[in-house]
């Protein structure tokens, strides 16, 4: 029977901005009915120290995530661009600015 | 390569695990077992202190104890959180500790006579779980981890309010040093059973080291806590109640007794002082919530249906 | 790895690692100026922060006493912070009562070595819940009533409360925030919460009355520019009310509307309860027994019994 037990409020994923200027950052999860009580709950449980100026709550199953069997596929390609870093291209010492 | 190649791999160069990654089902199962019970425990956790909150001496130590109890129940609900990502459903973990399938730390079954239980529980019970938890910090499955650095960070605030409480009351009245020394007296050998059964007598330390889901053995943390504890202890003018207590030239460690484990096996079987107060204390907070929460659950279908 | 101490393996790259996240702590009434205004009753303005102080001191005890019995974890979290924030202003407040009364008690003597009868907080304050709507129908009207109060007395001549009233405004729009929609989410919700948010509401409402019953000490200090008279609350805490109930579906007393309970005939002093009104069940306030003179119910022994206890076992104790 307990197999069956599920909460009785779904899942919310929960990002903080620590400070302006910074992005949203995902620090975890919590259970709440709806979005502007997981607003509240995140308020309450993430940043109690001071920690953040903005909160951000998606439900969990609304998270759409990329397949971690694609990891290779998806990635993987981009490794070998390296013409995409500007180390890549050897400028003298002595021109400035660049 | 394929996922059991890609764990292996991961374990192996000592990255992190994380939700989506193929991951065997025994890893899966150990984890889940392991944060709620470590979940389950600051849950639990929260009533023996909390029973002085009410009662606390000045309103400065009551602030202090109420944002300890507080952050207590945060850390269950990251830890929560952290089992959730792994398919685990809170409210399901919820009614296996309280049908007694899932355990917490025993330690939470002792109680708490005095004030001075709150200061020793701070230094020597958040001392030893700190012990226990900082190499958690690096454990190999990522949520897990980042749930125990938030963890360990804030605990840092537990400890020291409790040592702080204790130097206090050591240069309070002899009343108050005699509380001191009486808690110590109590809960120094449950603290050193918090970290487990001895190496030899821990069935599944050995796998969990493999999957570095755990990283220290029970002995060595063990025997850290106690090296750590002992001048702390000086300092504070207590006596740790371990006649075997000396330090070892040889090994430039303490050695120190043995704690009596066929106590730790009575209270973890649920033979303690208090395992059915805290258990029907949490049944009953369950049970008397579950209108509230389906009240908000009615009301926000209704919102739902409305828009 | 290093593990010269617990901390070992968490401050092998960053000293400040070992610490909990969260930086930018201030003392919010840095720069207030000490002492006090001119021409301001000073016993009157310590028997003032007392009532107030008292209010968020006791009202604290009772969101204590939920702690590890809240309906879900994150409820604890969120009571334990309006617990902490009305334990903040109650220190604050019973320090500015011993500075005013300049006798030396400070915040612990005040709360640890007073007996009931000297207690002043309203009597809703101590009252002990039933169930968790009745908690939260003590947090909406206590909060309510609060955050209307403090909203003004943040402009208060004295400066030390203005300062302790602006602090609090921030908190108190939370708390009653947390009220309000709880209030709603029961209110509609299963019927059975709607039931037990109604009823908890028809029995909080009466005693409300107190709140808004003008002591002599507060018609003079709120006179000389530093206290607020609770009569001139009304018709906020009427408006408020009446959006937060009619939006939860609950219907109280019959005949229950903000024009009736906010009505400017309700002077200060007269029988302010007008029929219909949350404070028409309590019965004419001239007869009413009030915290605000020591009179309370024996709920608030039983309180201080167990707040008290300890700290009166040990004389001299250093906690």
């Amino acid at each position: 029977m307990s197999e069956d037990v599920r909460h009785e409020w779904p899942l919310f994923e929960v990002f903080v901005r620590a400070k302006r200027g910074l992005n949203h950052v995902h620090v975890g999860s919590l259970r709440a009915a709806d979005h502007q009580m997981a607003v509240q709950h995140a308020r309450d449980l993430y940043t109690r120290r001071n920690e953040g100026v903005s909160i951000w709550v998606v439900r969990s199953d609304d998270v759409v995530a990329s397949d971690p069997d694609d990891k290779a596929a998806y990635f993987e390609p981009s490794a070998d661009k390296v013409y995409r870093h500007p180390t890549y291209y050897a400028i003298p010492d002595s021109v400035p600015h660049i | 390569m394929n996922g059991e190649e890609t764990f292996a791999d991961t374990i192996a160069r000592d990255h992190r695990v994380e939700p989506r990654d193929w991951m065997p089902d025994g890893y899966r199962q150990t984890l889940i077992r392991q944060i709620a019970q470590h979940a389950h425990s600051e849950i639990i956790g929260m009533q023996p202190e909390g029973e002085w909150i009410t009662r606390a001496p000045t309103l400065r130590r009551k602030a202090i104890l109420l944002a300890k109890v507080q952050d207590e129940a945060g850390h269950g609900l990251y830890l929560y959180s952290a089992a959730e990502t792994l398919g685990a459903d809170r409210g399901d973990l919820t009614r296996r500790l309280i049908e007694g399938r899932q355990k917490y730390s025993s330690i939470f079954n002792y109680p708490t006579l005095s004030f001075a239980d709150v200061g020793v529980i701070g230094w020597l019970v958040d001392g030893a779980a700190i012990c226990n938890q900082v190499p958690l910090c690096r454990s190999s499955y990522g949520p897990y981890a980042r749930a125990m650095i938030r963890i360990c960070k804030e605990e840092s605030f537990h400890q020291r309010q409790g040592y702080e409480l204790l130097m206090t009351m050591m240069g309070g009245t002899p009343e108050q040093r005699d509380m001191v020394q009486d808690a110590v007296n109590r809960w120094w050998w449950p603290s050193l059973m918090m970290f487990g059964p001895p190496d030899g007598d821990s069935p599944n330390s050995a796998r969990s080291m493999a999957w570095k889901i755990k990283r220290h053995s029970n002995d060595e943390l063990r025997q850290r806590f106690v090296d750590m504890t002992v001048p702390q202890a000086e300092a504070l003018g207590v006596t740790l109640p371990d006649p075997q207590l000396r330090w070892n030239e040889e090994r430039s460690r303490y050695d120190f007794g043995e704690p009596e484990w066929s106590e730790l096996k009575r209270v973890i079987s649920g033979d303690g002082p208090l395992n059915r107060q805290r258990i029907e204390r949490r049944r009953q907070a369950d049970a008397d919530g579950a209108w509230v929460r389906e009240a908000a659950a009615a009301h926000a279908e209704k919102q739902r249906s409305r828009r | 790895m290093a593990f010269d101490d617990a901390y070992g393996a968490l401050t092998d790259h960053d000293d400040d690692a070992r610490w909990a996240y969260g930086t930018g702590f201030t003392d919010p009434l840095a720069g207030v100026p000490a002492g006090f205004p001119e021409g301001v009753d000073r016993a009157g303005l310590a028997a003032y922060c007392l009532m107030l102080g008292d209010d968020a001191l006791i009202m604290s005890h009772r969101l204590q006493q939920w702690v590890t019995r809240a309906p879900e974890l994150e409820d604890e979290m969120a009571l334990a912070n309006i617990g902490l924030d009305l334990l903040g202003q109650a220190r604050l407040l019973l320090a500015r009562a011993g500075e005013a009364e300049g006798a030396g008690r400070d915040e612990d003597d005040l709360a640890y070595r007073r007996d009931p009868h000297e207690f002043r907080n309203v009597r809703l304050a101590e009252r002990a819940d039933a169930d968790f709507a009745h908690l939260i129908a003590r947090l909406l009207v206590l909060t309510t009533w609060r955050l209307a109060l403090f909203d003004r007395l943040a402009g208060s001549r004295d400066p030390m409360l203005a300062a302790i009233a602006a602090k609090g405004v921030k908190e108190l729009t939370y708390h009653r925030d947390y009220a309000a929609r709880w209030t709603v989410r029961l209110g509609d919700g299963t019927a059975l919460s709607h039931e037990r948010m109604t009823a908890a509401v028809a029995e909080v409402l009466p005693p409300a009355a107190e709140l808004f019953q003008p002591h002599q000490i507060e018609l003079s200090l709120a006179a000389a520019g530093v206290a607020v008279d609770p009569a001139t609350l009304r018709a906020e805490f009427d408006t408020v009310l009446a959006e937060v109930l009619t939006t939860a579906t609950i219907d109280v007393a019959p005949g229950f509307s903000a024009t009736a309970v906010g009505s400017p005939a309700a002077t200060p002093g007269s029988p302010a309860a007008t029929a219909g009104s949350p404070a028409a069940a309590a019965g004419s306030p001239e007869t009413a027994a009030s915290g605000r003179d020591g009179e309370h119910t024996e709920a608030l022994g039983g309180i201080l019994a167990e707040m008290q206890g300890l700290a009166r076992a040990v004389p001299g104790g250093a906690w």
